[in-house]
C-alpha cells in the first residue's frame, strides 16, 4: 500500500493580501488587465541556487496568474561554459580576466547552441545576466521587445570582458540594473529594478519559534546566546574570512557565536576552495559554526536568520544582496558593507548600519548588541522598507509597468 | 445620503525608474546637473521621494537634501533644500529654480565646499508613469471612504501628492472632488492641510478616513 504525500499548496496572488495589503494586489490586477495573453520569455543560466533563480521561480507563476503567457527557460552548457561565465562574473565585478582568448568563442558557441534550442519568439524577451546575453542574435528584424536584465555591478568592469559583451548589450531595447551605480553609459534606456524576495516563500515565511529553536540546536548553535550570522554562498566577494575577523573583534568584548552558512550554486566552481579558507580562519573556535547547506535549505536559512541577533553582510562587492533583504524582512538589525545594492536597502541609521571595513563592522555590531531598542527600531523600519520596495509583487509591478510603456501605454 | 455631481474615479499610477546618464560628485555638479536634468528627474527626486520613503518621517524629504547631508555632510544646505515644500509649487520649473538658487548661493558663499568630492555620487533618475483605473468609483461620501480604505500606497500618492502638479492647483484630487463635486469645502480644506512631510502615506490615509467618518457622523 502506498501513502499519497500531501501536495504542497501553491501560493496564489490573494495569499499576499494579508502580508502586503489588498490594495497592492488589486493594483497588480489593474495593471495586468491591459496585458492579458501577451507573451513573455525569461531566460537565465540556472534553475536553482542564487538570487536570480529564486526571483524567477516566483515572478513567473505570478505573472502567469495575472494572465500573461509567460515561460521561463534555462540555458544549458558544459563545465567549460560555466567556468568561463564565472570568470566573466568576477571580471565584470572588476577582477582580472585570466581565461584564454578562445574562451570567448566557447561562450558564443554555447549561446548559439541555446539559440537553436530555445523559442525566443515572445513579445517580451527578458535575458538575465551575461551568460545568455548573446542570445540577442536570435532577434530578427527588431521583432518583439528585448530587455537585458543585469543583476551584477557593472560600474567598474574588466575592459576585456566588457568590450566583448557591450556590442551584444546595446542591441537590446533596454537594460535593467539593480542600482544606478551598477549601470554604464549606454545608448539604450536603462531602468532601475530592485531585486526582491518572496515573503511567502519557505525562506521568508513566518516560522514557529519552536522550529527556529530546534533548527539552531540541530546545528549545535545555542539559541540562548547571541548569534551573529552571515548567510552567503562561499565566495571571496562575500568576504567570509572578514566576517570571522569581525566576529573576533566583537568577541573581545561580548559573548557571541558566529554562523556562516552558505549554499552552493550550480554555476559556482570556486565554492569549495573558499569554504576551506573559511574553515582554516575559524580554527578550533567552537562558537564558529560553518554550515555548508544544500540548495534545498530554504527553511533552515529562514530559521537561522530568524534566530539571529544581528545579521551581517560583509561583502567586498555585491550585486544587490538579497540575503540583506531577507534579514530586513525578518526585522533583524543588519550590519552590512556599503557596497553594491546594500546602501539602497540599508539606509544608515534608519534601516540598518553600514560599515566600510571589518573593524567598522565589528564596532557597529557591538553598538547594536549594546543598544537593543535601537536595533529593534532599525529592524522595524527595515521591514517596512522591504515591504515597500523589495518584495516580489513590487518586481511584478515594475515588469508590468515596463511592458505597458513599451506598448505605448502612459 | 448626498450624491456627488461627478463620481470620484480611483486610479493608480505605477512608476518605472529610468537611470539617466547624469551624475554629480560634488555640489557644483549637482547644481549643473539640475540645469540639465529633465522635469521628470526633478519630479522623481522631489515629489516621488515622498512616496518611496513614505514610512520614514524623520530625515529629509527630497533626494537632493538627503544626498547633501549624507554624502556631502552639509547640514545647513540640506535643511534649506529640505525646507522647500512641494505644496508651494505649481510647476517643476519653479521648483527647479529654487533648488538651483539655494545651491548657487551656498556654493558662492562656501567655495571651499562646492567642489569637495562627496562620499558617493548623486545619480539623476526619472520616474516613468503608467496610470490605470482601478475599476471602482465613488458617488457618495461613504463610497469615497470605502475606496480610500482599499487603495494601495501608490494610489494614495497619485491622488494626494502627485496630483498637485497635474492639477496646477494648490490642492489634491481628493480635496478637489470633495469641494467641487460634493460641496464639502471645509472637509476639502482640512484634507488639503494634512501634512505630507510629517505623516507616512498610511497615517495620512488614516487621518483622511477619520475626517470623512466624522463628516458622515454629523
Amino acid at each position: 500500500m502506498t501513502t499519497a504525500m500531501p501536495l504542497p499548496r501553491l501560493i496564489r496572488l490573494d495569499d499576499y493580501d494579508p502580508v502586503l495589503g489588498s490594495g497592492e494586489v488589486a493594483e497588480l490586477r489593474a495593471l495586468a488587465s491591459h496585458l492579458q495573453g501577451r507573451t513573455v520569455e525569461m531566460v537565465n543560466s540556472t534553475a536553482v541556487g542564487g538570487g536570480v533563480a529564486e526571483i524567477l521561480s516566483r515572478l513567473v507563476p505570478i505573472l502567469q496568474e495575472l494572465g500573461l503567457a509567460i515561460r521561463w527557460d534555462v540555458i544549458t552548457g558544459g563545465n567549460d561554459f560555466f567556468e568561463i561565465t564565472k570568470a566573466f562574473h568576477n571580471a565584470l565585478h572588476g577582477g582580472p580576466y585570466e581565461m584564454p582568448p578562445e574562451s570567448f568563442e566557447v561562450f558564443l558557441a554555447y549561446n548559439q547552441q541555446n539559440r537553436a534550442r530555445l523559442q525566443l519568439e515572445a513579445e517580451f524577451t527578458v535575458i538575465h545576466d551575461p551568460q545568455p546575453a548573446a542570445l540577442i542574435e536570435a532577434r530578427r528584424n527588431r521583432s518583439g521587445h528585448w530587455v537585458w536584465r543585469c543583476h551584477i555591478d557593472l560600474s567598474r568592469p574588466n575592459p576585456t570582458v566588457w568590450s566583448f559583451l557591450e556590442p551584444y548589450v546595446i542591441r537590446y531595447d533596454g537594460a535593467i540594473f539593480s542600482s544606478p551605480e551598477f549601470s554604464r553609459q549606454l545608448p539604450i534606456p536603462q531602468y532601475l529594478f530592485y531585486p526582491c524576495i518572496d515573503p511567502l516563500a519557505e525562506k521568508n515565511r513566518e516560522l514557529e519559534p519552536e522550529l527556529v529553536r530546534a533548527t539552531l540546536e540541530r546545528y549545535g548553535i545555542d539559541p540562548k546566546r547571541t548569534i551573529l550570522t552571515q548567510i552567503s554562498r562561499f565566495d571571496r566577494l562575500k568576504d567570509p574570512v572578514g566576517v570571522v575577523r569581525a566576529y573576533q573583534g566583537v568577541k573581545r568584548y561580548l559573548d557571541c557565536q558566529l554562523v556562516l552558512a552558505g549554499g552552493g550554486a550550480t554555476d559556482d566552481p570556486e565554492g569549495g576552495a573558499v569554504l576551506e579558507e573559511v574553515r582554516q580562519a575559524a580554527g578550533n573556535d567552537p562558537d564558529i559554526h560553518v554550515l555548508e547547506l544544500p540548495p534545498w535549505s530554504a527553511l533552515e536559512i529562514n530559521a537561522l536568520q530568524r534566530g539571529s541577533t544581528v545579521v551581517i553582510q560583509e561583502s567586498l562587492r555585491e550585486g544587490f544582496g538579497l540575503t540583506v533583504t531577507e534579514a530586513l524582512w525578518k526585522k533583524k538589525p543588519v550590519v552590512a558593507s556599503a557596497v553594491g545594492g546594500i546602501p539602497t536597502q540599508v539606509i544608515h541609521k534608519h534601516t540598518g548600519m553600514l560599515a566600510h571595513s571589518v573593524e567598522g563592522a565589528a564596532y557597529q555590531i557591538r553598538f547594536l548588541l549594546s543598544n537593543p531598542s535601537i536595533a529593534a527600531r532599525l529592524g522595524e523600519q527595515g521591514h517596512e522598507h522591504v515591504r515597500e520596495h523589495f518584495v516580489i509583487t513590487s518586481n511584478v509591478k515594475r515588469y508590468l509597468t515596463l511592458f505597458l510603456r513599451m506598448l505605448g501605454h502612459s | 445620503m448626498r450624491e456627488a455631481q461627478q463620481p470620484f474615479h480611483f486610479v493608480t499610477a505605477s512608476y518605472v525608474t529610468r537611470i539617466s546618464d547624469q551624475k554629480a560628485t560634488n555640489l557644483c555638479e549637482l547644481s549643473r546637473g539640475l540645469d540639465n536634468s529633465s522635469d521628470a528627474s526633478v519630479f522623481y527626486h522631489t515629489f516621488q521621494s515622498l512616496s518611496r520613503l513614505h514610512f520614514l518621517t524623520e530625515g529629509f524629504s527630497n533626494d537632493f537634501a538627503q544626498w547633501v547631508l549624507a554624502a556631502c555632510n552639509r547640514a545647513q544646505l540640506a535643511e534649506q533644500l529640505a525646507a522647500l515644500d512641494i505644496r508651494d509649487y505649481l510647476s517643476l520649473a519653479e521648483l527647479r529654480g529654487d533648488l538651483r538658487r539655494i545651491l548657487a548661493e551656498y556654493c558662492q558663499a562656501n567655495p571651499q565646499h562646492a567642489e569637495q568630492t562627496a562620499f558617493e555620487p548623486f545619480y539623476f533618475c526619472e520616474g516613468i508613469e503608467v496610470t490605470v483605473p482601478l475599476g471602482f468609483e465613488a458617488w457618495t461620501l461613504e463610497a469615497f471612504r470605502d475606496g480610500l480604505e482599499r487603495l494601495s500606497h501608490a494610489s494614495i500618492y497619485y491622488h494626494f501628492i502627485a496630483s498637485r502638479l497635474r492639477l496646477q492647483l494648490r490642492t489634491n484630487d481628493f480635496s478637489l472632488w470633495l469641494s467641487t463635486s460634493i460641496g464639502l469645502d471645509d472637509l476639502a480644506q482640512r484634507a488639503n492641510r494634512i501634512d505630507i512631510y510629517t505623516n507616512t502615506l498610511e497615517s495620512a490615509r488614516a487621518i483622511l478616513v477619520g475626517m470623512v467618518e466624522e463628516e458622515l457622523s454629523r
